[in-house]
């Protein structure tokens, strides 16, 4: 298919683009087949503006007369406005954003055709591999393996084609134990805490179903990552009611009789169409310009968004807190163990480990505990808060991770490596992208799609100093500790980053942001100084005293 | 009265376990922990409520609520000592004489001087100087010399030059307890002022013509503007019910050129009770987010704060943009429009928003101008239906201020939390009485001492990091955003719950970042050291063992200051009594029985054994991390820092 087919109108002139906080401005807009372009072409000030048609949540028209008026909503949660002059334009223009940001070939897509500006210094495909994983994991423990079981994704298509597992489990057992665990997603290694030796699994739900089934070698794999005499939890991130209704479809849960060394604790992270129109609701609420407090509150809490982010921090912190403080070792799955499961594990290991604090290792736990956990990032990141599209799929899923690591950045502001705007990015990108990374929806179809060949990841340009620059926290100093973060109300906030980020005025705080870079710029500049002329007279004195010994 | 014990609010579990000390100014309680020792103060002034509970098999409970919203909970193991404690205290809280509260018996060990040099420290005739008066426009007048004509006024009061004595003395009589417009704040630039009064005994007709030439002089003293804002910060509906009283406001008809204006900030009454059920909700133990953000709505709180906002912004705009000059007042004008004169000041001149300027603010737009500190505040026993946070709701709006425009003012939050403490701990003489006459009955100044001189001492404690002087922040007017933002105006976590330290970030940037500063400065003069050193050896290459020797006194001085900053290792503390954990023995055989009462389990308590366990190692982390922080943490209690109040102790 050609994209110039869906482009009927490439060019407008005399187009005004109205942003919040914006003055408008006049300019012309032009239609690529993966870019919506504005451009001022204003001599003294000329200003663009480039926007992904895969960034496009929604698009609305109006007409008053002649002049035609599309409403641009975007996924990033951003809403722009155009007026075009001409009916027939106008309607043109629209149809075309709407065609090229819904296209269904993923081959289609941007990163498919993006050719990068920079030098590629790091393949970001290669930067974070199971092995390198597994080598740091066996310089501390030789009680695991790397199973190559899922070579061709034959074993369980949302894993990736190798994974860690108890060393006394072979390749035969694992089969067995995929078949009893839904979506073949059988226990894995999510995290091994170097400080006690206990371990973090993750895994699917039996399929129990309601005649309790169960698989001896199950129980085998998981009571292996037990210490003699030791007694683990499973936490279970359903209700203990859904969890019992999930038997009726086969699934379930793991029972006492048959896992007597496990603890089950029960928490309740909601998933798909509750967390999405959670979702819709917040952002409405943000974008709503009456002037009554009281009606902004009670939105706020109606979207139950806070609500959503407490629950999933709490169930974090007490698989963490099992870990460190119980000295147990931790097993998280919910249903499909593709959601919830993998914020409880992936921020758990930000409490715990302080190697994912840093920007490197946050990277890295993105690829382990979600893309290559198979999180499908296609299906949960297709719509944002602006669509009508309602599919049950789509969920904030990523999004609620991310604004749950904020949330302890905000409570932790100085052992971070990284900044609100490296999760800010994050999201972004998880949304549309000119990179592959968070195309497919597991590792078996973005090796499918040939994505390392045939796209540029996300890694490749973030790593480079010109990018990371932006996105280091200046008040980062190394904290080897756990950080426990409070999850009562009162500590947790709206991520005005993202929710408030093109309705609020940013410019007092981005000043304030600045001061701080300064203060450490200098800071950092000084002690250079100091220390190149303590260097100097050192050599001057030891000169001196030569030349007396002479 | 011994093996007392103190009970976490958050988590239950964590009691210590001490003794409880009556004074005659505090409630001291010292944990029996031999290392520590940890002692919590309280002022006796400080207490606004204690409540005996159902005694218990363990003791019984005394809750002791605190004005700078301290809760404490204490067991006492005997009844009958529980009941004295209880007694002493309801006497302790409620002084009836001036004369014994804390400021009367406090010695900070300074002499006659430095007290007199305290008191001076802030000069309101020096403050009006600064704004360019006395001028053309306006005059001081004695008037009220002896506080002849208005009680609650200062004796100095600035005016119209064209208001006679028999215009003012006539205007007064026209004015609730006979507050008169004064000038509050004069903008040099467009000769725009901002005029405070109480309200017109209007009634339903009644008319004065002193009053009527009042007004008129105040436009008449900003030349470039034929017409003056009269804004009534009262609701519409509280304003027209006072008219029934014999009050009421000003009718546009008979005053030339005035233009009216309602801007509805609710009364006391409203604020008082508006708080209380904020406080309620700050009080609930675990509340869910939904609990939490629906008492916050339905307190009305941060509602009220924006309304004050808004009436400062109003005015702030009225005379900076429009230059036109504004007559304030509420019902008596002490209240509502002492908060909204400060906001605007605050707004539009940038010294306000450095420490000394906010000392000068509070000093001009409350203390000297009869806010009612003593019944507002509870200071002496009274009629609690006076009691009000209005002075709070000031401080609560210069903290939503500051977190719009974090570079915009000299001081940070800790300076805002302190002042607020003293004005209930009555450790110094500043907020004592309800009028300038009164303080002066009393000899304040020759009694006690000013609070000003001590937080100017500490302020090194109080600065902002990242204000600079030549900041576009800090210069002119501030334009916050009014209206739609309702989302800019935040709960204050820091004052409200500022004892609960689990809740509040466990880093703090501007502690961090002044410790860099405080490095920098280092460094810079040791950079001037050394280029002199090294200027000097190029110069006569002698003398090298002394430098040598020096040089290596200076970088271990400035190691130190470097481990100084580490303060990403701040303690923390797992106060999250809702994450739930079970670790009795799985009750074998009946799973799904098992299991529910395990979710029961989950949901209501957590298990002893493991936050025991998890609070020593929370205390060892606690005490491995502290040492290096420094001065990282909120001070909670000056009272607590003050080493001379430990002669209270015997």
């Amino acid at each position: 298919m050609e994209f110039a087919e869906l482009i009927k109108t490439p060019r407008a002139d005399n187009v005004v683009l109205h942003r919040p906080f914006y003055l408008a401005v006049e300019g012309t807009l032009c239609l690529t087949g993966h870019h919506l372009i504005f451009s001022s072409r204003r001599q003294d000030n000329a200003e663009e503006l480039w926007l992904l048609h895969s960034n496009i949540d929604s698009i609305e028209k109006r007409f008053v007369g002649s002049l035609g008026t599309i409403i641009i909503k975007c996924k990033d949660l951003r809403i722009i406005q155009l007026d075009i002059p001409g009916m027939e334009e106008c309607l043109n223009i629209a149809s075309s954003i709407e065609a090229l940001s819904t296209l269904d070939s993923v081959t289609l897509m941007y990163p498919f055709f993006y050719r990068p500006m920079f030098e590629i210094i790091e393949d970001g495909w290669r930067s974070f591999l199971p092995d390198q994983e597994f080598e740091l994991l066996s310089s501390v423990t030789d009680e695991w393996r790397l199973s190559c079981i899922n070579k061709e994704f034959s074993v369980c298509p949302s894993y990736p084609p190798v994974v860690i597992v108890p060393k006394s489990i072979d390749d035969e057992a694992l089969r067995k134990v995929a078949m009893f665990r839904h979506g073949s997603r059988f226990p894995v290694l999510s995290y091994y805490h170097k400080k006690n030796g206990m371990v973090m699994m993750r895994s699917s739900q039996p399929l129990t179903g309601t005649n309790g089934r169960r698989c001896k070698e199950d129980e085998k794999l998981i009571n292996a990552t037990l210490r003699p005499g030791k007694r683990g939890y499973i936490i279970d991130t359903r209700s203990l009611n859904v969890a019992q209704q999930a038997r009726a479809k086969g699934g379930g849960f793991e029972q006492e009789v048959h896992y007597p060394q496990w603890r089950r604790i029960h928490k309740c992270i909601e998933r798909f169409n509750i967390l999405q129109e959670s979702l819709i609701k917040l952002v409405e609420a943000c974008n709503d310009q009456s002037h009554n407090m009281d009606r902004w509150l009670s939105k706020l809490e109606a979207s139950n968004w806070l609500t959503h982010i407490k629950e999933i921090l709490t169930a974090a912190c007490l698989a963490a807190q099992c870990i460190d403080r119980e000295g147990a070792s931790v097993l998280v799955h919910g249903t499909e163990g593709t959601d919830s499961t993998l914020q409880v594990t992936s921020l758990a290991q930000i409490i715990l480990d302080p190697r994912c604090r840093t920007i490197r290792g946050f990277e890295s736990l993105v690829v382990r505990e979600w893309l290559q956990a198979g999180h499908p990032f296609q299906q949960r990141c297709a719509q944002s808060a602006y669509s009508n599209s309602k599919q049950k799929w789509e969920a904030p899923v990523f999004l609620l991770f991310l604004d749950c690591v904020w949330q302890i950045l905000r409570q932790f502001p100085c052992s971070f490596e990284f900044n609100e705007q490296f999760l800010i990015m994050l999201f972004e990108h998880a949304y549309a992208s000119q990179f592959g990374t968070f195309l497919g929806n597991n590792e078996n179809e973005r090796s499918k799609l040939k994505l390392p060949q045939k796209t540029m990841s996300l890694w490749s340009w973030v790593n480079r100093s010109e990018e990371l620059s932006k996105f280091q926290n200046p008040l980062f100093e190394a904290n080897s500790l756990v950080i426990w973060p409070s999850v009562a109300p009162q500590s947790l906030q709206l991520w005005e980053g993202i929710f408030l980020r093109w309705n609020r005025p940013s410019k007092f705080l981005d000043e304030a942001h600045e001061e701080m870079i300064n203060i450490i710029k200098y800071n950092k500049e000084l002690q250079a100084k100091v220390n190149a002329l303590r260097r100097q007279l050192a050599e001057m004195e030891t000169d001196d005293r030569m030349q007396e010994n002479l | 009265v011994e093996n007392v014990r103190l009970l976490d609010r958050l988590s239950s579990r964590k009691a210590a376990l001490g003794t409880l000390y009556l004074t005659a100014t505090h409630v001291i309680f010292v944990e029996n922990v031999s290392e520590t020792r940890k002692e919590t103060w309280v002022l006796h002034s400080q207490i606004s409520s204690i409540e005996k509970q159902a005694t218990t098999a363990t003791g019984c409970p005394l809750l002791i609520r605190c004005k700078n919203f301290q809760v404490i909970q204490l067991v006492i193991p005997q009844e009958r000592d529980c009941h004295d404690v209880y007694i002493s205290l309801i006497r302790l809280a409620r002084p009836v004489k001036y004369e014994e509260l804390y400021c009367f018996s406090f010695n900070p060990k300074l002499d006659k001087e430095e007290r007199e040099q305290g008191w001076k420290l802030v000069d309101l005739n020096e403050e009006y100087n600064r704004m360019g008066i006395p001028n053309n426009y306006w005059q001081i007048s004695d008037v009220n010399r002896d506080y002849g004509i208005c009680d609650s006024y200062p004796t100095e009061v600035y005016v119209p030059k064209s208001a006679t004595a028999h215009i003012i003395v006539g205007s007064s009589k026209f004015r609730s307890r006979r507050r008169f417009p004064a000038l509050s704040y004069y903008c040099k630039d467009n000769n725009a002022s901002i005029c405070r009064s109480s309200q017109p005994l209007s009634g339903f007709s009644a008319r004065c013509l002193e009053d009527e030439q009042m007004l008129q002089a105040i436009r008449k003293a900003n030349p470039g503007s034929d017409f003056i804002y009269v804004v009534d910060t009262r609701p519409k509906l509280n304003a027209m019910a006072n008219r029934a009283a014999g009050k009421g406001y000003e009718n546009e008809d008979n005053y030339s050129n005035i233009k009216f204006q309602f801007i509805g900030i609710e009364n006391i009454h409203v604020m008082r009770n508006s708080l209380q059920k904020m406080l309620e909700v700050c009080e609930l133990k675990s509340p869910s987010m939904s609990d939490f953000l629906w008492g916050l709505e339905n307190s009305g709180w941060l509602k009220h704060i924006k309304a004050i906002m808004d009436a400062g912004i109003f005015i702030a705009k009225a005379v900076a943009e429009e230059g036109v000059s504004v007559l304030v007042h509420c019902s008596d004008g002490w209240d509502r429009t002492a908060q909204v004169c400060s906001v605007a000041s605050l707004l539009l001149d940038p010294y306000y928003r450095t420490m000394k300027g906010f000392m000068v603010l509070i000093e001009k737009d409350w203390v000297s101008f009869g806010h009612k500190f003593n019944h507002r505040y509870g200071n002496l026993d009274g009629d609690p239906k006076e009691i009000s946070p209005v002075i709070d709701q000031f401080i609560e709006c210069v903290w939503q201020l500051m977190e719009q425009f974090p570079c915009a003012f000299e001081f940070n939050e800790r300076f805002l939390i302190h002042i607020q403490h003293h004005i209930y701990s009555c450790q110094f003489g500043n907020f004592l009485c309800n009028s300038q006459k009164e303080r002066q009955e009393l000899k304040i100044q020759e009694r006690t001492y000013s609070l000003w001189a001590h937080l100017w001492k500490n302020r090194a404690d109080y600065l902002n990091p990242l204000y600079r002087s030549d900041h576009s922040q800090t210069q002119g007017t501030l334009h916050p955003q009014m209206a739609p933002c309702n989302f800019l105006y935040k709960f204050w976590s820091g004052m409200y719950n500022r004892f609960e330290k689990g809740l509040h970030p466990r880093q703090s940037v501007t502690d961090y970042l002044m410790a860099v500063k405080e490095e920098t400065q280092q460094l810079e003069e040791e950079l001037e050291v050394l280029g002199e050193r090294l200027a000097n050896l190029q110069k006569s290459q002698l003398n090298y063992n002394k430098v040598k020797s020096k040089q290596q006194d200076r970088s271990k001085q400035l190691g130190l200051s470097t481990s100084n900053n580490s303060l990403a290792n701040t303690p923390q503390e797992y106060s999250n009594d809702l994450k739930s954990f079970p670790s009795r023995s799985p009750s074998q055989g009946d799973e799904e029985d098992s299991a529910l009462i395990l979710t029961q389990d989950n949901l209501k308590s957590s298990d002893p054994d493991l936050s025991a366990n998890s609070d020593q190692e929370s205390g060892v982390e606690d005490l491995s991390c502290r040492s290096p922080s420094g001065g990282g943490c909120l001070p909670s209690e000056d009272s607590g820092k003050d080493s001379d109040e430990a002669v209270f102790l015997a």
